[in-house]
């Protein structure tokens, strides 16, 4: 029985998956210098390789086609010594130009690896990325510690500034991987990697973790959403802020809820009473687009059905089940709706 | 031939034998109504009552006891009892249970609170992780299979695993016990 709620659980999943309003990640549309430089590095191995394969079919082709030909002549014994001295050249002639085809690929990886450790960091933006089981906390960083502020799952960065990552694992072994604008790089606990990007469009971009992390790994994505830089102001300000007790009393009361259950235990809201570490910032958490790192949109009824049995949707969740009483969970909605 | 066949029967029955042990993600019946009749005294007017049988559901899960021992750092139990050993709150690795070692009343303790310092976690914490706790803080002293406690700490510990703790002698149900 549990196994065939689980299915139904994955087929519900995959169908919400291509209903979710958010793109899906693609490396070959690069969106900042990082990508193109992978992308061309991309079609130069590509374009190789399709060289290589061709001529090598071709060469096996012609091998295969000769020695049916020659079997039924007699063998010419008296140029034997100018046949192997031909061959020898041929044999030769491929070696030279194998080694000099890696060779080439060698100078391109160096050089593309170069050209990705080269982007200027003038004026870049620091962001402590931190891979839990199975989201993303990240908290921007700022040489005014009350200006620092932490989110989950949806970072926005402005377009045509380089960002620097600093990423950390609180449980076990992740990997950034956000295809349109760079390549991995593993968050290992106990130790701090370094990342940089830059995103030259404005867009939102699906990044997905990339080393496999336990039973939620496949759904542990992130959006990076990258904003003009007077956009990206404003969300960074209003980030900032911290929030204030709702004057309807409905969200009042799920204020209440939040508070004095069994929420505030993992989750934090800026500006309140709930401190919890362990679950992702909800400050502002509206404003964002997805649910359960980039699983659920973000509506009403998802929200209440993760609140709900989170199980179900992502079985294996350290987000234990709420059995709220429909008043309860009605207001604890309506409270969530206005941290926006 | 004979013999390749009864070699086959032999592998066939082996691998029926493998079961994964269930991963139980949904929510377990409360077990409120049995702790109600929970008593923290040995001293009872009338007659002796039988203590409340109550199964803990997740007792000897390897999973749910791994989820304890994380649930142990997440719920901050370890910023009083350390990792077992005790600090400002009892050592829990010892044999010694002021409020009675039986799932029901470690279950209590957790939920209801103990004065001079224990919070009531009831409400704060759902049901289901509680037991998880419970599981867990029984299996520091022994008290769990060896094949399903933890077999390994994640961080640096002065302790060993729980799975290579000796069995404890239990204590009498209800027997108050003073702190060593």
């Amino acid at each position: 029985m549990s196994r065939a709620r689980s299915i139904a659980a994955v087929v519900a999943l995959a169908s919400s998956s291509r209903a979710l309003a958010v793109p899906l990640q693609d490396a070959l549309d690069p969106a900042g210098p990082q990508a193109q430089h992978l992308v061309a590095l991309w079609d130069l191995m590509l374009a190789m390789s399709t060289v290589v394969f061709v001529l090598l079919v071709g060469a096996a082709w012609i091998a295969v086609l000769r020695r049916t030909r020659r079997e039924i002549e007699t063998p010419d014994l008296a140029h034997s010594e100018q046949e192997h001295r031909r061959l020898t050249r041929i044999v030769s002639a491929a070696v030279i130009v194998s080694a000099l085809g890696l060779a080439a690929l060698v100078i391109a990886t160096i050089a593309t690896d170069r050209a990705l450790a080269g982007l200027p960091l003038q004026d870049a933006l620091h962001i402590e990325l931190t891979g839990h089981q199975w989201w993303w906390e990240a908290s921007y960083d700022n040489a005014d510690p009350s200006k620092v502020f932490t989110t989950a799952n949806e970072i926005h960065i402005p377009v045509g500034r380089p960002v620097i990552f600093s990423l950390k694992a609180d449980d076990v072994i992740h990997s950034l991987w956000v295809p349109n604008l760079h390549g991995k790089k593993d968050l290992i606990p106990g130790r701090v990697a370094t990342h940089t990007i830059r995103a030259d469009r404005p867009g939102i971009y699906r990044g997905q973790c990339a080393e496999f992390c336990g039973y939620q790994h496949a759904w542990m994505g992130l959006l990076v959403v990258a904003d003009p830089p007077d956009q990206y102001a404003k969300w960074e300000a209003h980030q900032r802020e911290t929030v204030s007790t709702p004057s309807d009393p409905t969200a009042a009361a799920g204020q209440h809820v939040f508070e004095s259950g069994t929420c505030a235990m993992c989750h934090a809201v800026q500006g309140t009473t709930a401190n919890g570490r362990h679950g992702p910032d909800l400050t502002h958490v509206a404003s964002r687009m997805t649910l359960a790192a980039v699983t659920l949109d973000n509506t009403p009824a998802n929200l209440a059905a993760w609140i709900e049995d989170p199980a179900r949707i992502k079985p294996g969740t350290n987000m234990p089940g709420n059995n709220l009483p429909p008043a309860d969970m009605g207001a604890l909605l309506a409270y969530l709706a206005t941290l926006k | 031939m004979n013999r390749r066949i009864a070699l086959v029967a032999v592998m066939i029955v082996a691998i029926a034998g493998c079961q994964r042990e269930q991963r139980n993600f949904d929510e377990t019946p409360s077990g409120a109504t049995a702790i109600k009749s929970l008593r923290m005294s040995e001293v009872i007017p009338g007659a002796p009552d039988q203590p409340p049988h109550v199964v803990n559901p997740d007792e000897n899960n390897a999973y749910a006891l791994s989820e304890g021992k994380r649930l142990f750092t997440w719920y901050n139990c370890t910023g009083c009892h350390a990792e077992g050993g005790g600090g400002s709150g009892p050592a829990l690795m010892d044999d010694v249970w002021i409020y009675g070692s039986d799932p029901a009343n470690v279950f209590a303790t957790i939920v209801q609170g103990r004065p001079n310092g224990m919070p009531a976690f009831g409400g704060r914490i759902p049901e289901k992780e509680v037991w998880e706790l419970v599981a867990y803080v029984r299996s520091m002293s022994g008290k769990a299979s060896k094949t399903a406690a933890p077999s390994r700490n994640d961080s640096i510990q002065a302790k060993p695993s729980e799975n290579r703790v000796d069995p404890q002698p239990t204590t009498p149900y209800g027997t108050p016990q003073p702190p060593s």
